[in-house]
């Protein structure tokens, strides 16, 4: 199946003490699409968030990126290879400015526009003016641009996570999982992050893989749900059809009155 | 409101380092109410809860619990005196097991009435009393939410402050949480949370606060609130995105989720 997937997962297996918190989880993410990973608190998915972006090493299974096995790579080589995250709980170089964070997110990164090149010192000078121009907008973007200047660290909670967004666009990577990105993030900016989202999938052609509880968001953005349930994935499809599966509403949705 | 109320916060400042997230704050809660406060990221809310609880220095202005003046006052002492906190996360001690986190709540009450503190609470939670030895680590987000809550009950207080309950939760834990939450102030204890789910929180709120920018920008009823065109174009975002927007605004449209989201009555 899913010769064209850009990312797939095959027989993910992961227990800590006993528990099987990722039981043989499997489904594929299609190229320039948005597919979300729903399920109750504890089904696994932030788990198998970790063992695909190389954070946590599975017990069992297989994680092709574009083909190619990843599971055993570290995290650092996987993004090299396409694959960016964000966090729940996010993270940033405190110290540094909200700027630079974005900046720097770009600089490691050896993407397509960089490879083989030699860089001649004027050459360098242009590339981190348009870094910090890019950096600058995607601030905008997630309305940081009146803190671009202030140390990360003093940001809230919820700044942070929007900063973190931020900076896995930076990096342009072939595909973006997000972990809970309106989570925390004021009602109005969640339309507008979604929106941007949508704009990446069909202007540039991103995949993003998220896990998210907003249902208005998951039902609005993804082009497939995948659900799962102690660990396993229970369901697949659109969301047309993930609204009209039982089990879903049984293990997740909860049937309202 | 007819007597002192039971909180009021006047004019607070506060902020971190050279930066000022409160510039003059104010909020008066009275006996028996449910109050949410809403607003941008980076508004001051958590600074705002922080600050109240003594976590944070206050800068300017006054804090009165109770009709005392608690400004500064060590938050240990403002926990025995019936004020706590649930901050949004690292909020149990997850090597610990859910006995051992109740137990933790209940050194703030004397120490003949530990043991009847968890024992009300086990009644509330019944899913805590069944896993006593479970380790607080192992819970879901959700679960996670219920213990935290729960400890902070153990404290036996009239006032709870929670910053953002329902983050991360699934739509049924939310639910639980929520529904949990109305039980609570049932008891007669008083609410006041943080919430970005702020449709959600509104809906079983007597009165709302949207702060913006360190400041007071809209107060009313929670009701009042949901309806104001300006607060919900500027806060509460279109009907259709936004946390549990779908509690009231789109549960008309046919794009509304399955079921909806219907608001705990």
């Amino acid at each position: 199946m899913s010769a064209g997937a850009i990312l797939e997962v095959r027989g993910v297996v992961r227990s800590f003490g006993g528990v099987r918190a990722v039981d043989g989880a499997s489904f594929a993410v299609a190229p320039n699409s948005i597919t979300s990973l729903i399920g109750p608190n504890g089904a696994g998915k932030s788990t198998l968030f970790n063992i695909i972006s190389g954070f946590l090493r599975g017990e069992a299974g297989v994680v092709l990126l574009m083909g190619r096995e990843i599971q055993h790579l570290a995290p650092h080589r996987i993004v090299g290879a396409g694959l960016v995250r964000t966090f729940q709980t996010a993270r940033a170089l405190s110290r540094l400015s909200v700027l630079d964070n974005v900046v720097l997110a770009a600089a490691g990164h050896p993407g397509e526009r960089l490879s083989g090149v030699l860089l001649r010192r004027r050459a360098a000078r242009e590339c981190e003016r348009d870094a910090r121009e890019r950096a600058s907008e995607l601030l905008r973007l997630v309305r940081l641009d009146r803190h671009a200047g202030d140390l990360a660290g003093t940001l809230s909670g919820g700044q942070r996570k929007l900063l973190d967004f931020a900076r896995a666009l930076m990096a342009e990577p072939r595909i973006l999982l997000l972990d809970e990105p309106m989570a925390g993030v004021s009602p109005p900016l969640r339309a507008q992050l979604l929106e941007h989202i949508l704009h990446q999938r069909d202007e540039l052609g991103m995949t993003f893989l998220l896990v998210e509880h907003d249902l208005d968001v998951v039902m609005r953005a993804s082009d497939r749900i995948v659900v799962m349930s102690a660990g396993a994935v229970i369901a697949e499809g659109t969301p047309g059809e993930i609204r009209g599966d039982q089990r879903v509403v049984d293990a997740y949705l909860g049937s309202r009155p | 409101m007819t007597a002192a109320p039971l909180l009021e916060v006047e004019g607070l400042e506060a902020g971190y380092g050279e930066a000022l997230v409160l510039h003059g704050v104010s909020l008066r809660v009275g006996a028996g109410e449910v109050v949410s406060i809403i607003g941008p990221n980076g508004a001051g809310k958590s600074t705002f809860l922080k600050t109240v609880y003594g976590i944070l220095p206050a800068r300017a202005g006054s804090v009165r619990f109770r009709d005392e003046d608690v400004t500064g006052i060590r938050t240990d002492r403002l926990t025995r005196r019936g004020l706590n906190f649930v901050p949004q996360t690292d909020n149990v001690f997850p090597t610990l097991t859910i006995a051992e986190n109740l137990q933790i709540g209940s050194l703030a009450v004397p120490r003949g009435d530990r043991r009847a503190a968890i024992e009300r609470i086990h009644d509330l939670f019944p899913l805590l009393h069944e896993r006593p030895r479970q380790r607080a680590g192992t819970l879901s987000g959700g679960q996670r939410k219920l213990l935290a809550l729960a400890r902070a009950l153990v404290t036996g207080p009239d006032l709870l402050l929670l910053d953002e309950p329902s983050a991360g939760l699934s739509p049924q834990a939310m639910d639980q949480v929520f529904e949990k939450l109305v039980e609570v102030n049932g008891l007669g204890i008083v609410i006041v949370m943080v919430e970005q789910n702020a449709r959600r929180a509104l809906a079983i709120s007597d009165r709302g606060l949207v702060l913006d920018l360190g400041r007071n920008a809209h107060e009313g009823s929670g009701q009042n609130l949901l309806h104001d065109p300006k607060v919900v174009e500027l806060y509460l975002g279109g009907a259709s995105v936004g946390g549990a927007s779908a509690t009231t605004a789109s549960s008309s449209t046919s794009t509304s989720t399955p079921g909806g989201m219907k608001p705990p009555t």
